[in-house]
Formats: C-alpha cells, sequence, structure tokens
C-alpha cells in the first residue's frame, strides 16, 4: 500500500493505523519532505508526487493499493498557494498517470473535499453525490479538488479494473487538525458576515483515519467501497452556536469588510482566508451521508456536535467561556429572588414582560 | 366587497346571505375556530395578569403572607415561566441546543419567533381559520397556497395558523424563493424559521421525512401582481409541486388566504428601481414609497385562511411523476379548487377590514 501525504497528521495518522491491519503486507510512505512524526514500521519515501519519480516507486514496490492523501488546502510548512496547487493538481495528475502505468495497483482512495460542491444561495439545504453544484468554484482549494475529481473520474474510465474511492470529506475538525477551518476557529475574535449564520458540518480526525481504512481494504459483506461518498459526522452546527460553545466573541462585518478583513488577515499569515472559506461562512454548507451510512457502511463515531466539542476542548477558553456565561445567567436568576427575600421575584418577574412570552 | 370583482356563482349562498350573516359573525367576534387557541393562550394570560395587578398594588401594604395567601397559583406561574425563560436563556447564550439540517431552529422559532408573529396575527389581522382538520396529525402533506401581498406575509401567517390551530401543534416548513437566502439577515431568520429553498431536492426531503411543507407555486408572479389583479391566481409554475408530492406520496392540500392581498394595494412597479436593487418588482402603494417606512405598515385587513379537502396521490404508480399530461392536470385541478374556495370566502366576506 502506498499512501501519499504522509508528512500531515492525517497521513502519519492513517500510515500508523493502518499497518496494524492484519491484510497489509507493507506501507510505503510518500511526501516530498520528511515527517515531522515517527511512522512506525512504514517505509518512507522521499519523493515529490509532482515528479515522475513516483512510477518508479510504484513500480519498485508493485503496490496494490494507493491512497491519495496529499489533497489540501494548506500547504506543510512554508508554501504559499502556488505550491499547494501544484502539488494538489499537477501531483494527482502524475500520480494517475503513475498509476495508469502500473499493473498491479487495484484500488485507488482518493482525498476530496465537500468543497467541490460550492456554496450559494441557490443551491438545495443538503447535497447529495449526485447533486450538480450551481456554481463552481472559482479557485482556491474548492477548484483543486474539482480537478482533482475530474483526473479521478477520467482515470476510473481508463482503468476499470481498478476500484476507486472518492471520499469527499467535511470540514476535519479534532484536537490536532491544521486546516482553515480549524485556524478560523482559533482566532480570538471570530469576524462572521453580517446576517448570515451558516451550516457547518464536522468530520473527526479518528473518523477519518477510520474510513479510509475501510475505503483502502477488501469491502466488508454487503458493502460497496468504490464510487463518490460524502463523509460527515451527523447533525448540523450553526456558526453562532460554534462561536458561543467555543466561546469567543463574534464581529459582524459586511460582506465587502469581511473580504477585505480576510485579506488582511492572510498577509499577516494568521489565517487563509480565502474567498471560498468566506462563502462557506456565508451561506454553509450540508451533505447528506445516507450513501456513507449505506453503501459504504461506515458510521462516524462521533456527531458534529462532539467532534466540535473535542476541538474546543483542544482550543483552551475563549473571551467568553460558555461556563462563565452560563453561570452570569444563573446568577442573574439567582438574583431578584436573593435580593428581596423571594417575594419580590414574582413581582419584578411579572412586572418584566420578557421572559414571559419567550418561556411560553 | 363590491370593488372585488367576483362572480356570485354560489345562488343560495347570496340569497341566505342575510340570515347567515349572524351567524358569521360569531366567529368572528371572538368564539370562531380560528381564535379556540389562540384564546386558550389568551385566557392563560389573563389568568396570570390579574395576580400580576394584586402584586404590583400590594407591595403598599402588607403583603408577604396575605400575597401567598391570595395568588399561589400566579406566583407559580411566573416562577415557572421567569426559570424557563432563563434556562432558555442559558442555552441560547451556551449554544446548547440543536438545529435541523436545514437550519431549523424549533426552539426559537416557537419561543420567539412565533412569540412575535402571534401579535400580527390574533390582534392585526385577526386571521379566520377554517379546515384545519384536512392537515394529517402526522406524516408528510404539501399545502398549496395562494401567495399576494407584496411582501410575502401571507407565508408567515400560514405557518402561524398552521401551528396554533392544529391540534398536534404541527410545524410548516416553507419552501422561500432564492432571493430569500441571498439576503442578508432575512436569510437566517428564514432558516431558522425553517424555510428552505424552493426546489425539488429540499422539498422532497422534507416530505419524506413526515413534515408538512407549505408551498406558493405563484411565486413573485402572485405576490408581485398589480392590484387590480387581486385575488385572480397566476400560472402555478411548472407544476413541480405535483410531481414532488407524487414521488414522496403525500397528499396536497389546497390552501387560499383571503386578506392578504389587500395589504400593500400595489398600484405601480418602478421596473428600473427593481432592476437597479435586483429585486422581481418594486411595489408603489398610495402610502409607499412615499410616506417612507410608515408606508411600509401593511393595512389591518381582515384575513380568512381555508384549507380545502385534500388531494390524495397515493393511487399513482412512481412513473406518474414523470407524465407531463398528468402534472398538468393535476396541477389545474389544485389551482381550480383554490381559486373556487377563494371566490366563495370573497362573496361570505363582509368588508375587507372587519
Amino acid at each position: 500500500m502506498l499512501v501519499t501525504g504522509a508528512a500531515r497528521q492525517l497521513g502519519g495518522r492513517f500510515v500508523r493505523r493502518i499497518q496494524r491491519d492484519p491484510g497489509v503486507d507493507r506501507v510505503i510512505a510518500v511526501d516530498a519532505v520528511a515527517p515531522g512524526h515517527g511512522l512506525g514500521d512504514a517505509d518512507f519515501v522521499t519523493a515529490d508526487i509532482r515528479q515522475p519519480a513516483i512510477a518508479r516507486v510504484l513500480a519498485e514496490h508493485s503496490v496494490d493499493t494507493v491512497v491519495h492523501l496529499d489533497v489540501s488546502a494548506k500547504a506543510v510548512g512554508t508554501g504559499g498557494r502556488t505550491t499547494v496547487k501544484e502539488t494538489n493538481v499537477i501531483g494527482t495528475m502524475q500520480l494517475l498517470g503513475a498509476c495508469q502505468k502500473a499493473p498491479s495497483v487495484r484500488r485507488l482512495v482518493v482525498k476530496s473535499s465537500t468543497n467541490v460542491y460550492g456554496s450559494a444561495p441557490r443551491d438545495p439545504a443538503v447535497f447529495t453525490e449526485t447533486t450538480p453544484p450551481k456554481s463552481l468554484p472559482s479557485g482556491g482549494f474548492a477548484k483543486d479538488a474539482v480537478e482533482v475529481e475530474g483526473y479521478v473520474r477520467g482515470f476510473a474510465r481508463r482503468r476499470p479494473d481498478v476500484a476507486v474511492c472518492v471520499l469527499r470529506f467535511a470540514n476535519i475538525l479534532g484536537p490536532q487538525a491544521d486546516s482553515p477551518l480549524a485556524d478560523y476557529l482559533s482566532l480570538p475574535v471570530l469576524p462572521t458576515v453580517f446576517g448570515y449564520d451558516p451550516r457547518l458540518q464536522f468530520v473527526h480526525e479518528d473518523d477519518v483515519v477510520d474510513v479510509l481504512g475501510v475505503a483502502s481494504g477488501e469491502p466488508r459483506r454487503g458493502t460497496l467501497n468504490s464510487g463518490t461518498f460524502n463523509i460527515a459526522g451527523d447533525g448540523v452546527l450553526l456558526l453562532s452556536q460554534c462561536s458561543r460553545r467555543l466561546g469567543r466573541p463574534t464581529m459582524p462585518l459586511l460582506l465587502p469588510a469581511v473580504t477585505w478583513v480576510g485579506q488582511a488577515l492572510r498577509t499577516v499569515g494568521m489565517t487563509d482566508f480565502s474567498p471560498e472559506q468566506i462563502r462557506l461562512l456565508t451561506h454553509g454548507r450540508v451533505v447528506s451521508t445516507v450513501q456513507m451510512r449505506e453503501t459504504l457502511g461506515f458510521h462516524p463515531r462521533f456527531s458534529t456536535a462532539e467532534t466540535f466539542a473535542e476541538f474546543a476542548g483542544s482550543q483552551g477558553p475563549g473571551l467568553l467561556p460558555p461556563e462563565a456565561v452560563g453561570r452570569a445567567v444563573d446568577r442573574l436568576a439567582a438574583m431578584p429572588f436573593a435580593a428581596a427575600g423571594g417575594d419580590a421575584a414574582g413581582i419584578t418577574g411579572a412586572g418584566d414582560t420578557e421572559p414571559a412570552p419567550s418561556a411560553r | 366587497m363590491a370593488d372585488a370583482k367576483v362572480i356570485p356563482f354560489d345562488d343560495d349562498r347570496s340569497r341566505t346571505g342575510g340570515p347567515a350573516r349572524p351567524a358569521r359573525r360569531r366567529p368572528s367576534g371572538g368564539g370562531g375556530r380560528g381564535p379556540t387557541a389562540a384564546s386558550a393562550v389568551g385566557t392563560a394570560a389573563v389568568s396570570a395578569l390579574p395576580g400580576q395587578q394584586d402584586a404590583s398594588k400590594q407591595p403598599q401594604g402588607p403583603q408577604r403572607a396575605g400575597q401567598q395567601g391570595v395568588e399561589p397559583d400566579g406566583r407559580g406561574g411566573w416562577d415557572r415561566r421567569i426559570a424557563g425563560g432563563l434556562a432558555f436563556l442559558r442555552r441560547r447564550v451556551t449554544g446548547e441546543y440543536d438545529v435541523d439540517e436545514f437550519g431549523y431552529d424549533e426552539e426559537l422559532t416557537d419561543q420567539v419567533l412565533m412569540s412575535m408573529l402571534r401579535p400580527v396575527y390574533e390582534k392585526y389581522f385577526r386571521v379566520e381559520v377554517k379546515g384545519i382538520e384536512n392537515i394529517p396529525s402526522e406524516g408528510g402533506a404539501l399545502i398549496v397556497s395562494n401567495h399576494s401581498g407584496t411582501l410575502p406575509l401571507d407565508g408567515l401567517m400560514l405557518q402561524v395558523a398552521v401551528h396554533d390551530n392544529h391540534p398536534a401543534g404541527r410545524h410548516l416548513r416553507l419552501l422561500a424563493a432564492d432571493l430569500v437566502f441571498m439576503l442578508p439577515v432575512v436569510n437566517e431568520l428564514a432558516r431558522k424559521a425553517g424555510h428552505t429553498l424552493a426546489c425539488a431536492e429540499d422539498a422532497e426531503r422534507l416530505l419524506r421525512r413526515g413534515e408538512v411543507v407549505g408551498v406558493m407555486p405563484e411565486g413573485f408572479k402572485g405576490i408581485g401582481k398589480p392590484f387590480g389583479e387581486r385575488y385572480k391566481l397566476q400560472r402555478f409554475g411548472r407544476g413541480g409541486f405535483v410531481s414532488t408530492a407524487l414521488r414522496a406520496g403525500v397528499p396536497i392540500i389546497p390552501c387560499s388566504i383571503v386578506g392578504a392581498e389587500e395589504i400593500y394595494p400595489m398600484i405601480g412597479n418602478s421596473k428600473t428601481l427593481a432592476r437597479l436593487l435586483g429585486f422581481p418588482y418594486f411595489p408603489i402603494t398610495p402610502t409607499f414609497p412615499w410616506l417612507g417606512p410608515l408606508g411600509a405598515v401593511p393595512l389591518p385587513t381582515k384575513w380568512t385562511i381555508q384549507f380545502g379537502e385534500p388531494i390524495s396521490t397515493s393511487g399513482y404508480p412512481v412513473e406518474a411523476a414523470e407524465d407531463p399530461m398528468l402534472m398538468f392536470n393535476l396541477t389545474d385541478q389544485v389551482r381550480e379548487q383554490i381559486q373556487h374556495t377563494l371566490y366563495k370566502l370573497l362573496v361570505q366576506r363582509r368588508s375587507v377590514f372587519f
């Protein structure tokens, strides 16, 4: 088995995890730079997937399963958007070209993203795998993912004997997440788009590693692990809920201002606030995971809310921790009762009509 | 009534119009089906109110022992309400509430949005609801309604009407135009109130989940039509709602709303301004835009919402949804039934405002 993108956190975890699988003899981890983390017994090969040399690696080790994880929104270490794009698109082209020439390859798993659906007000509320996007992403990582999927489809046509599985992951989050959205959610104050409250879905890193394992092995009885699948945790969180659960205040900005702030933050290098990300934070995106459950037979352990709780736990308290805010409300509740020996509570409360309609 | 061009097709009714009138006056006076659920809420409020007044009077005199003896129920009720309100507030500020995949926030809708709409529904438009029993207590149903009034207040009132009058307290999930989801603030509130984009995918998904879905197939043609064409149903889109209902196997419930047409009598349409702002129409009414924001206050018309007999779609085979002829026929049937009911309600109506 060959795994690309092993220098990344996620790739490393998957490599360590998959070698414990009894069906896997040998794992060859590939990346352009040496990983900072251990890879267990896996053989690490320093190879740039943008170079034709990758074909030699494939042939040399007579690889039967290729897991392509080097499709990412963020560069490893330094390297701008150009490098990321080249790795995503040119790297995929080279890798697929190499796979096509390698007769030993039987299975290909590609990490994609639900970014391919874009995010527009005219889209249906829930995307299924077959929903055509109303507006194709104009640039950024989303466009990369669309192009990568296009090449993968072409490869699947040319090599019908290879089982191809494309996994479209929702926003990957977890204690060690490194994605633009995780960076965004780590900001002390979250700039949001005024008048929009996007719906977000998250998938936990552990579930990502698990589902990659499901997709790269032989399909279990009654399931099929080739095709395209949306991978996301159950449930939906609104950005406002996320900020409250994180305890980070939001700063609603008008849409043009958000673009400026995004550019400013990008220049400073704090976060990759790309246009596609702003669109996500404006209109949100929710995908259907019926195929994942019924066809792929995968049931994520973490729901969207649980994933977010794990992430929030790793983040440390924000400026307005939910516990403190909750306590403040409790104090508010206790205040009138305590202040006037209990009886005044009814009076002040009765005079104050605010809670009454909401309690109805 | 004289101004609306109504064909009095129902002869007995117009003849018996005199004697029938007192019978109709009673419901609008406060005993009808519409206000029953509302008055239940009202009585609860009233029963609590004396307590409040008592309490506010009593602080002058010796009250502690007395008050607890006089109004134990009222006190308890208010305490519970305050506790409930604070618990609600606590959940909101800590983000511990759930939304569904469409962004529908049931708690917020029930406790805040509905409470804000209810006074408009009960006191301003005095909505009278008929035929609520036509909405099933469980399972999906597609409510198809006429659309009017320049601003989609009829949709919001329909939502309150279904929730407050139905014995099962069903929540109506409205399908809204894409413009709603492009506008800031509006889209956020619409999603939280359970509305979603009017497209076949969303509608089918909701219906399959067993929700009551409301759709106004006339769309902008209906809501933005000039005052002179009031109560004339426009074309019902391409009838996509019928095939969606057929695929989901849910009944179609025709719904006629009378009163919404007159809230903003649209006498003109500034096409230039509409194009400039990207809206499908820009209404000019006798008061808007001349009086500024004051002109945007709707006229206090009296509304009637009538739910008609459900049209079953379960008898058709699956491939029937692909049959355009059948789709057109069913669309026409629904349209005719709504138009028919509209005329009937208009004949019964005594005046626009009462």
